[in-house]
């Protein structure tokens, strides 16, 4: 256990998971559908403040995972309650119960049918999620990713729009068809090690046989990569989006494609470093056409939630640039734009839902020329598409910076492949805007209302972040610098000298 | 006091009798269903207080053991389940009432007997009582929903039952043949060594596996479950897709312990078995719109994944099987409930029946949603660690291909689960709220009660695998 830090005192980690769970069980004895939401916001809301101890309490000058906690579970097949997080899902947790609060509040008017089964699927996904970023037991860890498809696919089956039934099966086939083989995988880890363990941190570092790697590093990746969603097994992605109500794609883009990448963090790189070298290539290659494949489909669509869902699959491609580079620069910003692509694209989902409720479409060509109506919304709307687009100033700006810098630092070619993806951001993001703000003011528009306190509550944040990460991203960054010089570290240790000199 | 090891059986063949008696008079259902609930509670806490006993009675024909006593209580418990919400048995007939209940408790004291029986003859006696009693229960179902159905299901099951039944008697011979001798633990004996790598004897005893195959619906063995699970009455289908199954794996797990040594050859039949089960199963059910049609061929492929436990032949393995199998009934019992429920006269339920359930009882639709995910194998439910555990020991065992084989049918068996829970879900009632379904009290709690048990089963599996190694241990 050398490897972890014990919790002493509360075992916060437990509660953060656990809190939401009891809530989901209180939820389901409130007598009407107000006291569902409140009461969601309040156990979202008191689990965002917990989890801000985990932030003042974190040492970032240690690699080791932290506020520990190991109980043993299964003992017949070495299964145990672990929990830790490094500088890298320290990151995640937070962004995760930090935004619960709002897709509470988004979903306020948004969801009027079956409102105390909602909350109850919301707090369960916040069970799960954060589970998912600590769990340090493989199984543990599984149960969590597969669990989560339960309440994901309630919300997109039961509050979803017109194709909701197609969407949610889709997305409930994809997801789970590519995580049957991570079954195997795990199992096959636990075998090839003595003892057998499925502690992750145990897997690490291992000398596994180059083809054993391969085998492994193929199943981590085909659930990863459907779960990111990388660039050919992206189709799950724009349907999931477009039909799941404003708190499921908020959640579904800020949290959930998160973990594919976490995944390839977590598992590929440490676990299987030399056939993450011998793919690496490939990977590059696959997210760069993910960027510009993102890019050119966003260019195309009339209908914002798809638009914003293919924007997500451009800017997920420069987060597997970044990690699969293998630098410094490439990883640390691929984890800053996790977080920039939760905070800005959580917030684009949130503003198109707003648009939903007022003119009950989500088609830009119905929502032109609203700026004349909504200046406040627009402003916000203005902030968070330009930090879309990495405007300078921006948080994705600082993201998307150090991944091409990484880039570049790797291989010029597939760098410089990936810079029209940049400028194609810009082109259908500045396409949406132009046309939502001051495209055809003769359009028939009924009145709308312009943003009330709840809304312009629940956006606030989310413009506070874009400016913090983009003007001082020190702090984050401070957090992880010493994770990622150890995922390097382990990387590199595994796959021998000969590598030193093509890992800057 | 050895008459005490007896007690259970004892009591339900009292209780048997006693059904017999109100056989004789006329309009007696709802007495005679209160007499066969008191009757399975009463023998499911006896089995509870000799569990942990053993001894041998009738001139070591019949054993009693921790083994025996787990897989009888559990027997008991499902059946009692299945009595308790089948309410007035809807299905059958109102004068052959007494008769169903009668057949049903007989059939369950069959496989309690089976279980323990120790001695070839005895056992053959014990299944026969079971089997015949299930055949006649399959066509008692009422003409105005059975559609006559159940005539052919129960030509069809005669006929393949009895098919079964030759060929283990045929198995039978070969292993008296060899040793001499009619008791297991003689058997096991003189099979030991040289005698054992003899094809006689593996043939002898893979023949009588194939019983016992048929029962627990292995492919080929199966071919009786989609039309007597369609045509027999939904109660009876209740009962049929998930108690004998109990019986079956206890069987399966003793006899293949015989087999051990000459693991290698038993192994690739039953992994052949176990693939061809799944794929089967999974890809018959995707295309069905009957819900105890799709049970039945989703129940083939749970068949498979059953074996894949049978074959590591380690302790570990066959504790994990007898999980697995605990497991299924739970959550074959929830779904069944539900059916049960939902049909209001006793007909079928089609897929497009479940409609809107979450409005017309958002309990039941809840119960089917937690079924259909646990039988799909999504965790924190039981039929995940289950599906995890035997994935983990057949690889241990050095079965890759057919674990990412197995591992591909969950994938595949996903849609059909779902299919049931968008049906429940998604889709709004087509009657309106005219269509809302009356669950009484007792089903309620039995709806919780399962939902509970499959989910602590499947998020704190150490217990109850401590209890199903321990029973094992107890017959090794």
């Amino acid at each position: 256990m050398d490897f972890l830090i014990m919790n002493h005192g509360l075992p916060l980690l437990s509660v953060l998971i656990f809190l939401p769970l009891a809530g989901a069980l209180i939820t389901m004895l409130m007598p009407s559908d107000g006291s569902c939401r409140v009461w969601a916001l309040i156990v979202t809301t008191v689990n965002a403040f917990i989890s801000m101890s985990l932030w003042s309490g974190f040492d970032p000058a240690t690699a080791k995972y932290q506020f520990g906690e190991h109980v043993p579970w299964i003992p017949a097949w070495n299964i145990n309650y672990t929990l830790g997080i490094d500088g890298i899902s320290l990151l995640l947790i937070l962004m995760t119960t930090l935004i619960m609060p709002f897709c509470v509040l988004a979903s306020w008017r948004y969801i009027e049918k079956r409102v105390k089964a909602f909350m109850v699927c919301m707090l369960v996904m916040e069970t799960s999620m954060i589970g998912v970023f600590a769990a340090l037991d493989f199984v543990l860890f599984y149960i969590l990713w597969e669990a989560m498809l339960i309440p994901m696919y309630m919300l997109i089956a039961i509050w979803g729009g017109p194709r909701k039934v197609y969407a949610s099966i889709k997305f409930f086939l994809y997801t789970l068809a590519g995580s049957v083989l991570l079954l195997v995988a795990i199992i096959a880890l636990y075998l090839a090690n003595e003892p057998h363990t499925f502690s992750i941190p145990m897997l690490m570092g291992q000398q596994y046989s180059s083809t054993f790697q391969l085998l492994v590093f193929l199943a981590f990746f085909l659930a990863f990569a459907i779960k990111v969603p990388m660039f050919p097994f992206h189709t799950w992605l724009p349907a999931a989006h477009v039909e799941a109500p404003t708190a499921g794609s908020v959640i579904l883009a800020s949290i959930l494609l998160k973990m594919g990448t976490y995944g390839f963090l977590r598992f590929c790189l440490p676990i299987t470093p030399q056939a993450t070298l011998t793919l690496m290539p490939y990977i590059l290659w696959l997210s760069v056409a993910g960027i510009l494949y993102g890019g050119f489909t966003a260019l195309a669509q009339k209908d914002m939630k798809k638009l914003i869902a293919y924007s997500s699959v451009g800017h997920m491609g420069f987060v597997t640039l970044g990690i699969f580079v293998l630098n410094t620069r490439g990883i640390e910003g691929a984890i800053l734009q996790m977080i920039n692509h939760g905070i800005t694209t959580g917030a684009l989902f949130l503003c198109v839902g707003m648009i939903y409720e007022r003119t009950h479409s989500r088609e830009l060509a119905v929502a032109t020329g609203i700026g004349k109506h909504m200046p406040v919304f627009v402003t916000y709307l203005a902030f968070f598409s330009l930090s879309s687009l990495a405007f300078p100033g921006t948080n994705s700006f600082v993201g998307e910076f150090l991944v091409l810098a990484g880039a570049f630092t790797h291989n010029k070619i597939v760098a410089g492949a990936a810079i029209p993806g940049a400028i194609l951001a810009a082109a259908y993001m500045l396409r949406m805007l132009q046309k939502i703000i001051w495209g055809g003011v003769d359009n028939p528009k009924h009145n709308l209302v312009d943003l009330n306190t709840r809304e312009i509550v629940t956006l606030a944040p989310f413009l506070g972040f874009v400016f913090w990460v983009g003007l001082g991203p020190e702090p984050f960054m401070n957090v992880m610098h010493v994770s990622v010089a150890h995922l390097l570290d382990q990387v590199n240790a595994a796959v021998g000298g000969g590598a030193v000199a093509l890992l800057p | 006091m050895k008459i005490m090891l007896f007690a259970p059986e004892l009591f339900l063949l009292l209780g048997c009798l006693m059904l017999f008696l109100f056989t004789m008079c006329e309009e007696q259902g709802g007495k005679a269903r209160g007499a066969a609930v008191a009757t399975g509670i009463g023998t499911v806490l006896l089995c509870a207080s000799t569990f942990g006993k053993s001894g041998h009675l009738f001139m070591g024909a019949y054993a009693v053991d921790t083994y025996s006593q787990l897989f009888k209580f559990l027997i008991a418990a499902s059946t009692t389940v299945v009595l308790m919400f089948c309410g007035p048995m809807k299905g059958v007939e109102d004068e052959l009432r007494p008769e169903y209940y009668l057949f049903l408790m007989l059939s369950a004291l069959g496989l309690m007997m089976l279980i323990s029986s120790a001695e070839l003859i005895s056992l053959f006696v014990a299944l026969e009582l079971s089997s015949f009693s299930l055949y006649l229960l399959v066509p008692m179902r009422a003409r105005r929903t059975g559609d006559r159905r159940q005539m052919e299901a129960a030509v069809k099951y005669i006929l393949f039952g009895v098919m079964a039944t030759g060929v283990m008697l045929f198995g039978m011979s070969y292993l008296f043949g060899l040793t001499g001798t009619t008791f297991l633990a003689g058997i096991v004996a003189g099979l030991s060594g040289e005698t054992l790598a003899q094809p006689a004897a593996i043939a002898g005893i893979a023949l009588v596996l194939g019983g016992f195959l048929f029962k627990l619906a292995v492919f080929p063995f199966h071919f009786w479950v989609p039309d007597v699970y369609e045509g027999a009455a939904n109660e009876t289908t209740a009962f049929i897709a998930s108690v004998p199954k109990l019986g079956a794996v206890a069987m399966l797990v003793k006899f293949v312990m015989v087999l051990a040594p000459e693991g290698e050859i038993v192994a690739r039949m039953l992994a052949a078995l176990a693939v061809c089960s799944m794929f089967y199963g999974n890809l018959c059910a995707l295309v069905q719109k009957d819900v105890k049609r799709m049970l039945g061929f989703s129940g083939i492929a749970h068949a498979g994944f059953v074996v894949l436990g049978l074959l590591t032949f380690e302790k570990l393995g066959y504790a994990t099987s007898m999980y697995y199998i605990i497991g299924y009934v739970l959550m074959n019992l929830a779904c069944f409930l539900v059916i049960t429920q939902v049909s209001t006269r006793g007909e079928n339920v089609a897929v497009s029946d479940l409609n809107g359930l979450y409005k017309r009882s958002p309990i039941l639709a809840f119960t089917l949603a937690v079924g259909m995910f646990a039988l799909a194998g999504i965790p924190p439910f039981v039929g995940f660690m289950g599906k995890f555990m035997l994935l983990a020991g057949a690889l241990k065992a050095g079965h890759l291909t057919l674990v990412v084989l197995a591992a591909i049918n969950t994938a595949i068996a996903i849609y059909y689960y779902l299919s049931v829970v968008k049906a429940a879900y998604c889709t709004p009632p087509d009657g309106g709220d005219s269509a809302a379904v009356d669950v009484d009290f007792t089903t309620r709690a039995l709806s919780v009660v399962l939902i509970v048990a499959i989910i602590v089963m499947g998020v704190l599996p150490d217990s109850v695998l401590e209890i199903t190694g321990a029973a094992v241990q107890a017959i090794l």
